[in-house]
């Protein structure tokens, strides 16, 4: 006698599609509840991480700079006290080598500005404008007027909202004060040249910038400095860049990437992963019920041809695989349909979704008006494979009780 | 060719509070190419005595041996490799698999056997041609009445030449002239090909073809007698 063998994949393929397709609406109804789960997956992970990229990138955008030099005080008390000197060769040669893409320095202190008709709390930031633009600053953000034009502009660059609030207007003056390093009041009036438009509404608000030298021979603090920005190539991996300018800075400088400047951003960039893969779980457990039970009922209810098969010679191995078989067939058209469904939803929406109408509470997360979904190769190899790795699973189940029969009892039921 | 040995074989169901005893102390020896009919009332044992020839069902005790080999000490795989290869069962309610065609039907053993799809192909036409169902191979099983479907499972059983056929009531739901046919197709496998037959019947045109006649009743055998005719 020759060992059985298992119907080739072929014979086995087409016994597994026309079962599926026995009952029809019973296929059809979990072929959409499987490919809804997929879309499901798929779309909203992508608005998720979209969301959480775009809440990184504002934050990140703020004030760019994905690591950042203080004085070890400045963080805690961010005043002209706790100012830092400019770098010295051994920093500013690690701030000009690779990884580092670009850094500039910034003044970076709680001001008051005032109009001739109100006066606000801001934070008053001295800055490079052509070393800014190099770090990433947006001159699309400059709504009115222009940007800083070097060193030792005297004009000032606000935000549209605090315009609004001061009651001024473009080149108009208005006059910052904010303290010296002897603690006396040191101001300056300075003429509006610029407006711009923050992603965030508390940018424009509280941000004003003037020019480093303009700034700093006003305040009295010689070269000194609140903050040394650094841009590098990814700002999902700042650890090179912080590793580079950390040895550098040496033991006075309070040396941090953005991950711990902002550990909210921080803790979201690192918890999405994860994240992503419990909700892409989470909706497969609600769809295994469906899967489960469409199989056992497929299965109870040809219990008898099964019994027939064992009864001609077929294994319970092919019994098993037969039945895994048609599971598969069932998650894969699943997939196809899910996947296909989520790429034409979120592609049409790939500029950008519009999100005005709920935009303060965006705001208050961070995050801007508009959610660019952002859809990830890996969360799409993630989600098809934990469809297909738990699908199949699932199906063991009811596939090993349908090889489990005894033919003659099998045979028997009606 | 296929030698059966069945020693005092046992099987007991149990219905509620009721034991019915299926077969009780049954023994028999079955030659090579015998044409073999089991009669006898309904519940006299004469499907078990088959399913468990077939190893289809587990003795509770006796015996069962298949050209020497112990079918009762087998395990799950080695019975499905000894039905794929030696066995062809017909049973009483056709049992065809309703998403196949009647060709793919009978194919299907050979499917699993790996026979190659021209082969396949050729045998299972020419069987049912053979069994009268030229024309209708490609019909699925609801779509052929009652005697068509026998007469494919009949087709299925034989088509890859096993040296035992199983019948369960194999004419119950054929009409005469079908019945006719059949066992005539059947007795051309004993004699030309010496494949042994054992068949339960009630029908009298069956066991006019039978060269053995084995009654039984209450699970037990109560006659047994070699029949000179034809």
């Amino acid at each position: 006698m020759t060992g059985g063998k298992l119907l080739s994949l072929a014979a086995m393929s087409r016994l597994s599609w026309r079962n599926l397709w026995r009952n029809h609406r019973r296929t059809l109804i979990m072929l959409l509840a499987v490919s809804v789960g997929v879309w499901a997956m798929i779309f909203m992970t992508a608005l998720m991480r979209g969301m959480v990229d775009q809440m990184i990138a504002d934050g990140i955008d703020a004030l760019p700079g994905i690591v950042q030099i203080h004085d070890p005080n400045f963080r805690d008390d961010p005043s002209i006290d706790n100012s830092m000197p400019p770098p010295g060769p051994a920093l500013r040669a690690a701030l000009d080598s690779p990884p580092v893409r670009a850094w500039t320095r910034r003044i970076k202190l709680p001001a008051m500005i005032s109009s001739e008709r109100d006066s606000r709390g801001v934070i008053l930031l001295g800055v490079d404008p052509a070393h800014e633009i190099a770090l990433g600053f947006d001159l699309e953000s400059i709504v009115a007027g222009r940007f800083l034009e070097g060193p030792d502009d005297s004009g000032l660059v606000v935000g549209k909202k605090l315009l609004e609030r001061l009651e001024t207007d473009l080149g108009k003056r208005v006059v910052v004060m904010s303290q010296d390093p002897e603690n006396n009041i040191a101001d300056r009036g300075f003429r509006i040249v610029g407006v711009f438009k923050g992603k965030l509404s508390a940018q424009e608000e509280s941000l004003v910038y003037a020019a480093i030298d303009t700034t700093q021979t006003m305040l009295g603090m010689g070269e000194q400095l609140s903050e040394i920005a650094i841009s590098g190539d990814d700002y999902r991996n700042a650890e090179p860049v912080y590793r580079q300018v950390k040895a550098a800075a040496g033991a006075g400088l309070e040396v941090l990437p953005w991950t711990e400047l902002d550990t909210y951003l921080g803790l979201m960039l690192g918890v999405m992963d994860g994240f992503v893969l419990v909700w892409i779980i989470v909706i497969f457990l609600a769809l295994s019920f469906g899967l489960v039970n469409t199989l056992m009922m497929a299965v109870f209810e040809r219990v008898r041809e099964i019994g027939l098969m064992q009864a001609l010679g077929m294994k319970p191995a092919a019994i098993l695989y037969q039945v895994l078989l048609e599971s598969l067939m069932l998650l894969a058209l699943g997939l196809v349909l899910g996947n296909l469904l989520a790429l034409a939803s979120i592609l049409p929406v790939r500029d950008g979704i519009d999100l005005s109408v709920v935009a303060e509470g965006f705001e208050m997360m961070g995050a801007s008006s508009t959610l660019y979904p952002a859809l990830k190769l890996t969360d799409l190899v993630m989600a098809n494979t934990v469809v297909i790795v738990l699908g199949v699973l699932t199906s063991l189940l009811p596939a090993w009780r349908a090889s489990q029969y005894r033919p003659v009892e099998a045979i028997a039921k009606t | 060719m296929a030698e059966i040995k069945c020693v005092d074989l046992c099987k007991t169901y149990r219905q509620g509070d009721t034991e019915i005893h299926a077969l009780d102390h049954v023994s028999l020896d079955i030659e090579p190419g015998s044409f073999i009919c089991l009669s006898g009332p309904s519940g006299s044992g004469k499907t078990t005595l088959l399913n468990m020839i077939g190893g289809l069902d587990a003795l509770d005790s006796g015996e069962i041996s298949i050209d020497g080999k112990r079918v009762d000490l087998l395990g799950k795989g080695e019975l499905a490799d000894l039905r794929l290869h030696r066995i062809g069962f017909v049973f009483q309610a056709y049992n065809l698999i309703p998403v196949l065609s009647a060709r793919e039907n009978v194919e299907f053993v050979m499917q699993v056997q790996g026979i190659s799809a021209t082969e396949r192909k050729r045998k299972s036409m020419e069987i049912l041609k053979e069994v009268g169902l030229e024309g209708m191979e490609d019909r699925r099983p609801s779509q052929l009445s009652g005697g068509q479907q026998q007469r494919v499972a009949v087709a299925r059983a034989i088509v890859s030449q096993p040296t035992l056929v199983l019948a369960d009531e194999p004419t119950a739901n054929l009409d005469s002239v079908t019945a006719e046919h059949l066992m005539e197709l059947f007795r051309e496998l004993n004699e030309v090909h010496r494949v042994t037959f054992l068949l339960s019947t009630h029908d009298e045109r069956v066991m006019r073809y039978a060269k053995r006649l084995i009654k039984m009743q209450d699970g037990k055998v109560v006659s047994d007698e070699n029949i000179i005719n034809n």
